[in-house]
């Protein structure tokens, strides 16, 4: 324990010693949780509609009235040619673009059933989906509404049946996307600050040849890692806490609902399994290059497997199982869970669990990997 | 220069790094992302038992949207089940469902979602919605509705919605940046960290070719990089290649430019390998996300962001990599996003040369 | 007189892949002795010494350092001895003091014991004035005598030097050597790894090192007599010009 000590005093000296990487270490993180989660959202709204309108007649101009009117989408151009509105789309000024044939309004008079054409931008395939169902519901509005107008004598209005979706989003009424990505987008920066600077570490004590100063001594293996890893869980913790409290709950206004003491177990622990891992990337690695490397190849995959930012029930099945075996979704799950729906421990047990089966083996592993004696 | 190869190519398990990681995470990504919802676990509180809401029941659990996870008869569970997490929607049928409709003609269904992901929770309300309209209009026109406008829709450029065409241009874009960014970053500070720099300075070539000859091999290793790219995300991943190799190949050549001037800017700037790589990483890799485009549309974002996104090198060749690779559209389409990168290229080649100079004298 | 043997290596192979770095090498050495390593680059001095040292371990072959076995009791071994590699080894980025304390504290010394040490240490490199610089820039002479103060600063049995001396001016080296005979007095036994011949001269005994083998093991002035010349210069091209590897 004493051997502990004396390793911590000459951590955070030099970690505090360094001038050029101490306000990185804060500030970088906190900038950008800062900033980022205003361009993070996801809500569509102005989709750009080209209309290219063959029919020219009073219900063609209702109709793209309505669409307009909606507050979903932006009229790019109104025409009659469906090449340029092509040529528009390859050029990224229009993502949809709406036909109407020659003599919609008589068809529809006379035949009673009349097509139109929609061609979406498919590219990005979310707002393409979404963009074709805001469409198709205007269009059935406006289905309903010539109903009225073409049929008074229609006598089975009275008997059209109706069931009302009444729909009601709990937890974040507003659907406010920040609410969403501020605490996951927290859960990332101090995931990435643990592990880039963790897995840099030990492997720089490598470069510059002190490990074998230490090497020769008869320090304890595991006094050694715990002497590495101390730090920048107090770090972690010491970022997570100026982020969570200054700018989620004081610039965002997120209140968590759940329980912060155990919202903070939880990021003990998991503290301890990411700078586990961050601890056996830098046993491997001879060099900081290849720490470097390989630090980034697993936080990209953290960072974009943890349904963070796209859902992971839509991916295939074999991806599920590497999102599962990302610490990284297990802490954003939880995160979004205590802070946004206030979960209890019971709710969240498995992910205890987990996180504990990640800290145990990574640390374990990387105590195993580090070797004194080569 | 000859010395930056051997460098490069003498140290085998860096060399491995430097081309397997990116090649695996496309490969990765382009299967794993999409933004599409689908699969999504629901519960039903199903307190009419009838006909109608059994109709229903059906058609939600046929849809690829949904999995009803199990049918629950007490409105209490639905908050447990949310709070436990895997559950993002519940759809609660009245008691008399049937009564009601046949009786007043009109009832209620009541959806409530887990709107922590606003997201998620507005798709699966309108895809449940949708399902809901249309078993009612199924009901109606067996009453001959009169008027009926049928939409018919085609998917340009990707008729099956695939994340694959948004998100392989995406991650190209990404991994080309951060690794062109990091490696000629931490490179050069490597050399500034064990003196070796010193060496070059005093040595009688110009300053200027130093650093150049420091950036071609990973030139080089990038252009063949992309090469592996393209390769495995046509042939694995299914993207299409409309447009011209050349064409392709001139855009990333000129994205590559810029990525390793970045570099250069960075190093200069810096001076030790954890400071380097912080800010290739820890500083560019979540901006690189979200400004690129692909991720979040940029339409939405704050104007103040949207102008900043317009210096993001990887947004522009992220449009130049759809362009190309699934419009197939040709150089006049493009030209602008190319003169911008081009534009860019030279400014932080100026920029790090004059502080490479000032640091000389 | 019947001699303490401190280290003793019987048949000590490493061999890398095909390469064999050292080949089965059997030596003692003795209480109290300034015991010398001499050999071209790579004849496997340092390979030699990073195994006594428990940092590399051996492919075969069999040694007891400070009465402890290499394989079984490496961390036993690590107590009693203190090492200083050729690169140098000690924090740029903390200060003279705090080196000291650092490397004290991992040894173990009291908090009394240690404030002693790092004062009386400091008084007598007479670095009073630098003691709360950071090492990093002290000049490479200064930095090597810190290192050897700080490797028997536990008061080990042996001390193991890797090319200490390399890079240095002739008078910081006689400076060092002072250091040297100062810890000799003190008990320490010394092993010292070295291509200065004239450093050679200051040691007890000497051992050749040619191509991983032990080419020739005695005191200074007999290997002189033993190759009929008048300095180790000498005896060392007679013995190296034999060696088949290629020095690096």
């Amino acid at each position: 324990m004493r051997t502990l000590r004396f390793l911590l005093v000459k951590e955070f000296k030099q970690i505090f010693r360094n001038r050029t990487l101490l306000p990185m270490i804060f500030l970088m993180p906190l900038i950008q949780l800062l900033i980022l989660p205003l361009a993070a959202d996801y809500e569509i709204k102005n989709i750009n509609v080209y209309v290219v309108d063959h029919d020219k007649s009073t219900f063609s101009r209702d109709l793209i009235s309505m669409i307009i009117s909606s507050g979903y989408f932006k009229l790019v151009d109104y025409d009659s040619s469906y090449k340029r509105a092509l040529s528009e789309v390859e050029r990224n000024k229009a993502d949809l673009i709406l036909e109407i044939p020659n003599d919609f309004e008589r068809n529809l008079n006379r035949d009673r059933v009349q097509k139109v054409f929609i061609a979406i931008n498919a590219i990005n395939g979310t707002k393409a989906g979404l963009g074709g169902s805001y469409l198709s519901t205007i269009l059935k509005e406006f289905n309903k509404n010539i109903v009225m107008e073409l049929d008074h004598s229609f006598d089975g209005k009275k008997a059209l049946k109706r069931i009302d979706v009444v729909n009601s989003n709990w937890f974040n009424p507003y659907l406010d996307y920040k609410t969403f990505m501020v605490p996951a987008i927290l859960v990332i920066l101090v995931t990435m600050i643990g592990a880039y600077m963790c897995s840099l570490n030990i492997v720089k004590e490598k470069e510059i040849g002190t490990i074998e100063q230490i090497n020769v001594t008869p320090i304890k293996k595991h006094v050694y890692v715990l002497g590495k890893l101390i730090p920048f869980w107090i770090i972690g913790m010491g970022v997570f806490s100026i982020g969570f409290f200054v700018i989620s709950w004081g610039v965002y206004g997120i209140v968590p609902i759940g329980n912060i003491l155990l919202l903070y177990g939880y990021l003990a622990l998991y503290l301890v399994a990411l700078l586990g891992f961050g601890l056996l990337v830098s046993t491997y690695a001879e060099n900081q290059q290849q720490a470097m490397s390989v630090a980034f190849f697993f936080v990209m995959i953290f960072i974009l497997m943890s349904g963070l930012f796209t859902p992971i029930e839509s991916m295939p099945e074999w991806a599920k199982w590497i999102a599962k075996g990302n610490p990284v979704t297990y802490f954003i799950e939880v995160m979004r869970m205590v802070v946004l729906k206030g979960s209890g421990y019971r709710h969240i047990q498995n992910h205890f669990l987990i996180m504990m089966g990640f800290a145990v083996v990574l640390n374990f592993w990387a105590i195993a990997n580090y070797r004194k004696t080569s | 220069m000859r010395k930056e190869f051997y460098h490069v190519f003498r140290d085998n398990k860096t060399l491995l790094l430097l081309f397997g990681l990116p090649v695996a995470q496309i490969v990765l990504f382009g299967f794993a992302l999409t933004n599409e919802i689908k699969n999504s676990k629901i519960v039903v509180a199903d307190h009419a038992r009838d006909e109608v809401s059994f109709q229903i029941i059906e058609k939600l659990s046929a849809s690829r949207y949904f999995e009803i996870e199990s049918t629950l008869l007490n409105n209490a569970e639905i908050e447990e089940y949310f709070k436990r997490g895997d559950i993002k929607l519940a759809v609660v049928f009245p008691n008399k469902l049937q009564q009601e409709l046949s009786s007043d003609h009109v009832s209620q269904i009541q959806v409530i979602a887990d709107a922590t992901d606003p997201n998620t929770a507005s798709t699966l309300t309108s895809y449940v919605s949708s399902i809901i309209n249309d078993y009612q209009q199924d009901l109606n026109i067996s009453l001959g509705f009169p008027v009926q406008i049928v939409p018919e829709v085609r998917m340009l450029y990707n008729p099956n919605l695939k994340g694959t065409t948004n998100f392989v241009p995406g991650v190209m874009a990404l991994v080309l940046l951060l690794v062109c960014v990091l490696m000629t970053s931490v490179s050069i500070v490597k050399e500034k960290e064990k003196g070796t720099m010193e060496l070059l300075l005093v040595s009688p070539m110009q300053p200027f070719v130093i650093i150049i000859s420091k950036a071609i091999p990973y030139f080089f290793l990038s252009l063949i990089n992309l090469t592996v790219i393209v390769i495995m995300s046509v042939f694995l991943l299914g993207m299409p290649l409309k447009g011209s190799v050349v064409l392709l190949y001139t855009m990333s050549s000129i994205f590559i430019l810029c990525a390793l001037s970045l570099g250069l800017l960075i190093s200069n700037s810096t001076n030790s390998q954890q400071a380097a790589m912080l800010i290739s990483l820890m500083g560019m890799m979540l901006p690189t996300v979200l400004f690129s485009g692909f991720m979040f549309p940029l339409e939405n974002m704050p104007l103040p962001l949207q102008w900043f996104a317009n210096i993001v090198p990887s947004k522009w060749y992220y449009n130049m990599v759809k362009a190309i690779m699934i419009k197939g559209v040709g150089i006049t389409a493009i030209w602008k996003e190319a003169t911008i990168l081009m534009g860019m290229t030279i400014v932080l080649l100026i920029i790090s040369f004059k502080k490479f100079k000032i640091r000389m004298s | 007189m019947e001699k303490e043997k401190v280290i003793s290596v019987s048949g000590l192979t490493k061999k890398f892949g095909d390469f064999t770095a050292v080949n089965g090498i059997t030596f003692d050495v003795y209480k109290g002795e300034i015991f010398g390593f001499l050999g071209a680059n790579g004849a496997g001095k340092t390979t030699a010494m990073r195994m006594l040292c428990g940092l590399l371990s051996p492919t075969s072959g069999d040694a007891t350092v400070a009465g402890f076995d290499l394989y079984k009791q490496t961390e036993k071994i690590k107590t009693k001895i203190g090492y200083m590699s050729q690169k140098f080894s000690l924090y740029e980025d903390l200060t003279v003091k705090e080196n000291i304390t650092f490397y004290g504290g991992i040894y173990g010394l009291g908090n009394r014991e240690l404030k002693f040490q790092s004062k009386r240490l400091i008084e007598s490199l007479g670095l009073q004035s630098e003691a709360n610089q950071l090492v990093g820039s002290l000049p490479l002479g200064w930095k090597q005598k810190l290192a050897f103060s700080v490797a028997v600063i536990h008061k080990p049995s042996i001390v193991f030097l890797d090319e200490p001396t390399g890079g240095v001016d002739p008078i910081t080296r006689r400076q060092f050597w002072d250091l040297i005979y100062e810890a000799v007095k003190n008990d320490i036994t010394v092993f010292v790894t070295t291509h200065y011949m004239d450093e050679a001269e200051y040691c007890n005994r000497i051992s050749m090192m040619v191509d991983g083998d032990i080419a020739a093991l005695d005191s200074p002035s007999n290997l002189k007599q033993g190759h009929g010349v008048d300095s180790m210069d000498e005896v060392f091209y007679n013995l190296a010009r034999t060696a088949k590897r290629k020095s690096d």
